[in-house]
């Protein structure tokens, strides 16, 4: 049993998992599940300067989605401390070669440190997948008006046109990024 | 109101008083309840967990996605997709009620033409592909000791932030 906790878990537990959490959070408490709205109740509730899009009660309508996302940093750091989370993932053999061919070579952790260490930030590549690419993330779940699990998840889930209509606009970023961006970049 | 406070489906539970207790809700209903803190708080942790354990904060899953070489990333967010899904249609079936006897309901979103979510689900993806990271795995990736991730957040809020601002001028 506790083999099976300390591996990686298979798609066919996780996933069931994780839809679960939409009944759970509306059966509880009446909330939408979702993610991406903690960025626009962080500037709500520290830099909303003048824009009518940051005039709202963000105690009342969004600190529930803040504990949630504490919540969130807090299950990471479990995962790595106690359960064995971190890394080297389980990706295919197919994924390791294309990222080899790019250029990529320790495939150890999580993600790839030529990329995720602190010193990467000074270099392009670096700067672009960290400090545009998270850019691009805030900016562009806000302008849709959700991100993964509140579209993907959630939106689809409930049938939603415009959930569909946003996460086709995910793949096309992401097979730009992908096919385009990263060539560029590694 | 409904449309600023969010675009993906507003689920509103009624928060009047019931007939009987009109005096005491009034002072019994803080912004927040130290019980549903801590159940944001737990479910946060488990999500936080699942995130981490089944690698969706892993870069190289996201590139494995994108890349089409794997069932892992379908399999997560189709089941997840089924499982919500139903459960939902199972709660509306049985209209059911949240644990303190207030309704469930959820409004479908405002839908003008479709551009926004078109353009904005575009740009998140160019920066998904790029990051390896949606919001919720760049909390968690945080928490699992990837700091520079944290530059990220910030530049994330950064992102929500800079929309804002733009969005009278954006087409939606």
């Amino acid at each position: 049993m506790s083999d099976l906790l300390l591996s990686s878990w298979p798609w066919y537990v996780a996933g069931p998992l994780i839809g679960l959490f939409v009944p759970l959070l509306l059966v509880l408490t009446g909330k939408a599940f979702g993610v991406s709205s903690s960025l626009k109740h962080t500037c709500a509730a520290t830099v909303p300067g003048t824009a009518d899009y940051f005039d709202y009660d963000w105690k009342a309508d969004g600190l529930w989605n803040l504990i949630f996302v504490v919540g969130l940093l807090l299950g990471g750091v479990l995962a790595v401390q106690f359960l064995g989370g971190g890394g080297p993932t389980g990706m295919s053999a197919a994924t390791k070669a294309d990222l080899q061919a790019l250029g990529l070579t320790d495939f150890s952790g999580l993600v790839p440190p030529e990329l995720f260490r602190w010193s990467s930030l000074a270099t392009v590549p670096g700067f672009v997948a960290i400090v545009i690419g998270g850019f691009l993330v805030g900016f562009g779940a806000r302008y849709a008006g959700g991100c993964t699990s509140g579209h993907a998840i959630t939106g689809l889930a409930t049938f939603q046109w415009p959930s569909l209509i946003a996460v086709i606009g995910f793949f096309i970023g992401g097979l730009v990024a992908t096919y385009v961006g990263l060539p560029l970049l590694l | 109101m409904l449309y600023s406070v969010d675009q993906f489906p507003t689920v509103m539970a009624s928060t009047k008083p019931s007939r009987t207790s009109t005096a005491r809700s009034a002072e019994a209903r803080p912004a927040l309840r130290l019980a549903d803190a801590l159940i944001y708080l737990g479910m946060g942790i488990l999500f936080g967990i699942i995130l981490v354990k089944s690698e969706v904060v892993s870069w190289f899953r996201i590139q494995e996605m994108f890349r089409f070489q794997a069932i892992h990333m379908y399999g997560i967010i189709g089941s997840a997709v089924v499982v919500a899904g139903a459960s939902v249609a199972l709660l509306r079936r049985m209209g059911a009620t949240t644990i303190r006897g207030e309704p469930i309901s959820i409004s479908d979103k405002p839908f003008d033409r479709g551009l926004n979510q078109l353009a904005g689900g575009t740009v998140f993806g160019l920066g998904w592909g790029l990051l390896g990271a949606c919001p919720g795995p760049i909390y968690a990736l945080v928490g699992a000791g990837i700091t520079p991730v944290a530059v990220a957040l910030l530049s994330a809020m950064a992102g929500a932030w800079a929309y804002g601002h733009l969005k009278p001028y954006l087409p939606h």
